[in-house]
């Protein structure tokens, strides 16, 4: 009775604000949950860290602004090529290294490697929240039909669908792509083609993180706190949109993102009682799919042919 | 001409080759046979780098391979057809092809040989767009030695590429091999299949736990009392 009750107080105007928010949160977590997707299709590793490079992205985003007077548009333009270097390093000195070992250990080095960026950002720019700086038009309220929606809520999801289709292009239709579906399938039959798949497996992070990276920027514009465990609960959702959509599959993560991310919203909106379990939305639904679809919406069920 | 001497591979503290030597001179097809477990794939592996040696070299055209890894090895014209296909089953039968040349820049001269695979391969050319999984094995053993073929070989390896298939599938890639070598290609053949194999091989070798048991032309093989008993399934007379 409960949501009748929601939805008849609720006016046409304010759904348009809970959707508009619903779908810029759905188009952020679709783009964290592909970096999480990327790397586990190449290495079968979840980058623990990945979280944290999106908390690293809105710092570095922060101070290029603040500490540094660069224009915001060349700030963003650094900051997404500097997470990508950071994705790079991340790999190289917490993964490569232990390539040949078991599973769990690479899992763990991630942990790790998240831990030390989290008390790296504690240590080095302190645990109080910063402000992200306001961007001329982006952070701005526009008065839509009675309501008022911040302007970078409609950039979220164009933006996001061009990364995407960016993406979807160099994996699909590149060489490099190619290589990297090569890789995630078989690195040992890749090396015999002459590919150098750790190469493939940097320009994997970088990209990876570089999808972040926009996120970060426009997640610090959206929710202007940054602290240095910022990203742990997006990173933690993104990861469960990224399993909820099928782990491996790009498209799946992003539909795992918009599925969590307009979910919680709707949630909070049509049951106010229930916004303290706004968290748990993510959770419920991962359990839900563990138990009905382990392989994700649009993830494939491995046949092996012999 | 390829040269292993005294070749010594151990996985853990398992001797899987025990001081292997063989040659592979240019333009033949060299036979290697024997059960399982007796080292050919592991020969193979460490030749294009997949393995390390602990002892014993490989040398190609006077150059020591041991100490290059796969990448570097492919770009010397060595390749292999590896047990079990192994064809990239989420890409496409094209795209198999084309990263078989991923080392390669000359468009022209990828889409010449492209079209060369397909003359050898009809059936690849109607399936170009299909996802490489959705073909039949036999179907895969040809997009494997397609795909090979594109980097444009000096030497190709292959290891059991009648494993698994019907007998009129294997004897048509048995004709393949034979082609590909008329044309130039050197081909250093594993294969349990020991009756075709040895009957394409100007050379063979017989591999046993890890050691060469006998060596001899194909012929010679075929004729020897004990390598029909062992291997070819005729009980001595």
């Amino acid at each position: 009775m409960e949501i009748f009750q929601a939805i008849a107080n609720m006016t046409a105007a304010g759904f348009a604000q809970h959707l508009v928010n619903g779908i810029s949160l759905g188009s952020l977590y679709a783009l964290i949950a592909i970096g999480y997707t990327m790397v586990y299709g190449i290495l079968l590793m979840i980058n623990f860290a990945h979280g944290d490079i999106v908390m690293m992205a809105c710092y570095f985003a922060f101070f290029g602004i603040t500490a540094f007077h660069i224009p915001w548009y060349l700030t963003f333009v650094g900051t997404i090529i500097a997470t990508a270097l950071l994705g790079v390093i991340i790999e190289r000195t917490a993964y490569r290294p232990l390539r040949d070992a078991p599973k769990n250990s690479v899992l763990i080095s991630a942990i790790g490697a998240s831990f030390l960026l989290e008390n790296l950002a504690n240590y080095l720019f302190s645990g109080r929240p910063m402000h992200f700086p306001d961007i001329p038009f982006l952070s701005s309220m526009v008065p839509v039909g009675g309501v008022q929606i911040q302007a970078i809520c409609f950039f979220i999801p164009v933006v996001t669908v061009l990364c995407l289709v960016l993406l979807l292009h160099i994996v699909n239709h590149t060489k490099t792509g190619m290589a990297m579906r090569a890789v995630s399938k078989d690195y040992e039959i890749a090396r015999v083609m002459g590919i150098n798949i750790d190469n493939v497996i940097s320009i994997t992070f970088a990209l990876g993180s570089a999808l972040a990276a926009v996120g970060a920027i426009m997640w610090g514009i959206r929710y202007p706190g940054i602290t240095p465990y910022l990203g742990v609960m997006p990173g933690l959702k993104c990861f469960i949109a990224a399993v909820v959509g099928g782990i491996g599959n790009i498209k799946g993560a992003v539909l795992g993102g918009f599925i969590l991310g307009l979910g919680e919203i709707l949630i909070v909106a049509f049951f106010p009682a229930f916004s303290g379990y706004r968290d748990a939305f993510a959770f419920i639904v991962l359990i839900l799919i563990l138990f009905y679809k382990p392989t994700g919406l649009l993830g494939e069920t491995t046949t092996e042919k012999v | 001409m390829l040269k292993v001497r005294d070749l010594v591979v151990a996985y853990g503290g398992i001797e899987a080759l025990k001081g292997i030597s063989i040659d592979v001179p240019d333009g033949q097809i060299i036979t290697l046979i024997g059960a399982n477990g007796a080292g050919k794939s592991t020969l193979l592996r460490t030749i294009m780098g997949l393995e390390t040696a602990k002892n014993g070299t490989i040398t190609y055209d006077e150059e020591e391979l041991n100490s290059l890894n796969s990448q570097h090895i492919v770009e010397r014209g060595i390749t292999l057809v590896p047990e079990g296909r192994r064809i990239f089953p989420n890409l496409t039968v094209l795209e198999n092809l084309r990263i078989g040349a991923y080392l390669r820049k000359d468009k022209a001269g990828i889409a010449e040989d492209i079209q060369r695979i397909y003359e050898l391969f009809p059936r690849l050319e109607e399936r170009n767009w299909q996802m490489a999984g959705t073909l039949s094995g036999g179907e895969q053993q040809m997009l494997a030695v397609g795909r090979a073929m594109m980097c444009r070989p000096k030497l190709i390896m292959m290891d059991e590429p009648s494993l698994g298939l019907a007998p009129l599938v294997i004897k048509e890639i048995f004709r393949i091999i034979q082609r590909i070598n008329e044309a130039g290609t050197t081909v250093l053949l594993v294969e349990q299949n020991a009756n075709m194999a040895l009957k394409v091989a100007h050379k063979a070798y017989v591999l046993e736990t890890g050691r060469i048991r006998m060596e001899g032309t194909g012929r010679e093989l075929l004729e020897n009392e004990e390598i029909k008993e062992a291997y070819l399934g005729k009980k001595k007379k």
